[in-house]
């Protein structure tokens, strides 16, 4: 039915200031129906900016967004959620005072009836491995499990594009390796932009890379090209290994 | 089941409070009746501010502006019309509109939580001003006469519906009155299990991830603004009834000020709270102005710095972890080691959620 050729998200031109600093430079920016993109670069690279403007917390200084063929530069966020985008911030934004269950919950009924909602909240809590801390509440988690609740929230707003900003952090070995499962198995209908810092979690998962640096593209190819380029092993791998 | 258990709860204390309602004036002497049927008044003037307080986050610093504009849009209406039965209506839906107005210049102005107090408390102040320089001939709604800092004298009482020669008797106002309150108690329950009530209160803990679901916190917000103003207005509705009188006074930021305090006393983020609240601290103020021994304000002063020192989540949220203690307790006495570690975070939700 989806015609995995055609262009989901396109950004031209794409930049943000805060007063002197430039946090996104001139980013063009290209993403087919249900690929799935990992987006690295060192602290700083303008990364999560790049992500606030897609999901409109941020209004661009200038350059456009279409998504779907809908510009959305600027958009209220519940307006572009609407259009069916959802991201994973990477400081976690969870509803802390409810329940695991009732967080996953009010993602899932934005538009469907109730007994619908529940069934999809239930998926939803099998699939993040909740289900027997459905009634806690989610200030109460550990930091990798609140992040869980957090994609949990997306996925049970069935975006077609998901955004996640660093969704490994915090987690154990085994709950990175979940992670990276229920990536691949989103990918199989949906599209992904996933930015991380741990190198073995991208390469579990990873296709096409994008390779941000102070707040340009530096350079876009296959997982194998990007870690072999003397420039990526400059900007990013050398500062990480320094660090 | 514990989620119908508190359900069943919840119904069998509706069913005391109605019966409770029902027999008070077979009990109790015509002045304390009276007595109670200002506290009720003032109950649902409490439940308006911790609603949109509690649930939608909104801190207003001017609650009174609603619940004076309801007693004043009364007061016009009711001497206007001849008949009480419209007047309450308008009583409600004046602050209301004024509620939806003030709200979409906040919400959709994306006023900052502390400008939207200071832009509460100053309306407020406005509000006073203008009703209290309205004293001349020429400020009058028809027959109504507005009287600047004189205030309305003798408004029209409630009559029973649709019939103003039928003036309510002091009972059936209480009935009319506490029956109001839980009443408005009810629907408020009922808008909390809602789609809308779970969202909103998703909303307070958390904009940012709200809107990124999908949901516009600006509407939702405006929304609990707006009910809050007309629950607010249906309370100076009552009020002006029972005194049959209304001035500029009924703005009064002393009693916007006394609202956020029933409430922090009774619990924030519950119902019941700001009720038992309101009950309370009216009732000791009472006390306290018949005896003429203490300053009432100065009482209220010691009351309020000892609850935020000792109690700070007050009354209601802290009966309800101890009662969930003393479970806790009794579960684990019974040799349940299923449930080994488990009572205390299970303390530890209900005090969280409770915030
Ligand atoms: N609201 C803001 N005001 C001013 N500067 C900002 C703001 N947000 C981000 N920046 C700056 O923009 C640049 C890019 O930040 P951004 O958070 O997008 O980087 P990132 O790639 O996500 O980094 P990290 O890997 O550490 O998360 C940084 O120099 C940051 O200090
Ligand atoms: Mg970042």
């Amino acid at each position: 039915m989806q015609d995995y050729s055609a262009t989901l998200l396109e950004t031209r031109n794409l930049t943000m200031r805060f007063g002197g600093v430039v946090a996104n430079n001139d980013v063009s920016f290209t993403l087919k129906e249900a690929e799935l993109r990992c987006l690295i670069g060192p602290n700083g690279a303008g990364k999560s900016t790049f992500f606030k403007m897609l999901s409109g917390q941020l209004t661009p200084s200038s350059g456009s967004i279409t998504f779907r063929g809908q510009s959305i530069a600027g958009a209220a966020p519940h307006e572009i959620a609407r259009l069916g985008m959802g991201i994973k911030t990477q400081v976690p934004n969870v509803f802390n005072g409810l329940s695991v269950r009732e967080n996953i919950w009010i993602a899932a009924s934005r538009k469907h009836t109730p007994p619908v909602s529940r069934r999809i909240t239930d998926e939803v809590l099998d699939k993040i491995r909740l289900t027997d801390r459905a009634g806690d509440l989610v200030g109460h988690l550990a930091h990798g499990q609140r992040q869980w609740v957090e994609i949990g929230t997306v996925l049970a707003g069935e975006p077609d594009l998901i955004l996640l900003d660093e969704p490994a952090a915090g987690m154990t070995d085994a709950e990175v390796l979940r992670t990276a499962e229920i990536i691949k198995e989103i990918n199989r209908t949906r599209a992904l932009i996933v930015v991380e810092h741990d190198m073995q979690f991208i390469r579990m998962i990873a296709k096409t890379v994008t390779v941000f640096h102070q707040g340009q593209i530096l350079m876009e190819d296959t997982i194998g090209a990007v870690m072999a380029d003397q420039r990526v092993r400059d900007v990013y791998l050398g500062k990480k290994v320094a660090a | 089941m514990s989620r119908s258990l508190s359900t069943g709860l919840q119904l069998v204390l509706l069913a005391a409070a109605i019966a409770g309602v029902a027999l008070a004036p077979q009990v109790l002497e015509i002045f304390t009746l009276m007595q109670i049927t200002l506290f009720a008044a003032m109950s649902i003037l409490a439940l308006s501010l911790g609603f949109i307080w509690g649930f939608g986050g909104i801190l207003c610093f001017g609650q009174t502006a609603f619940f004076g504009l309801g007693g004043y849009a009364y007061a016009v209406a009711a001497i206007n019309l001849g008949d009480s039965t419209g007047a309450v209506f308008v009583g409600m839906l004046v602050p209301a509109a004024f509620a939806a107005a003030l709200g979409y210049f906040m919400f959709y102005g994306r006023i900052s939580d502390v400008y939207l107090g200071v832009i509460t408390l100053t309306v407020t102040l406005i509000l006073f001003n203008l009703i209290n320089s309205t004293a001349g001939d020429e400020y009058r709604i028809g027959a109504a006469q507005l009287g600047g800092f004189n205030g309305m004298p003798s408004v029209p009482g409630l009559n029973a519906p649709g019939d103003p020669s039928a003036v309510l008797e002091p009972e059936e106002i209480w009935f009319v009155t506490a029956g109001a309150l839980i009443a408005v108690y009810v629907i408020l329950r009922l808008v909390l299990v809602s789609h809308f009530g779970r969202v909103a209160v998703a909303i307070r803990e958390n904009e940012t991830r709200a809107s990124l679901l999908g949901y516009d916190p600006r509407l939702y917000k405006l929304l609990v603004f707006v009910i809050g103003g007309a629950i607010a207005g249906l309370a100076g509705v009552l009020y002006t009834n029972w005194g049959a009188f209304v001035s500029p006074t009924i703005f009064a930021l002393s009693l916007s000020a006394e609202i956020i305090i029933w409430i922090t006393i009774g619990g924030l983020g519950t119902l019941i709270g700001p009720v038992l609240g309101c009950v309370a601290i009216q009732a000791i103020v009472t006390e306290i102005g018949s005896q003429q021994e203490f300053n009432s304000n100065l009482v209220l002063g010691v009351i309020l710095i000892a609850f935020v020192l000792l109690l700070p989540r007050g009354l209601v949220p802290t009966a309800q972890i101890l009662w969930s203690r003393a479970l806790a307790l009794k579960a684990r006495r019974g040799g349940a080691a299923l449930f080994e570690g488990g009572p205390g975070g299970k303390d530890d939700h209900i005090a969280k959620a409770a915030e």
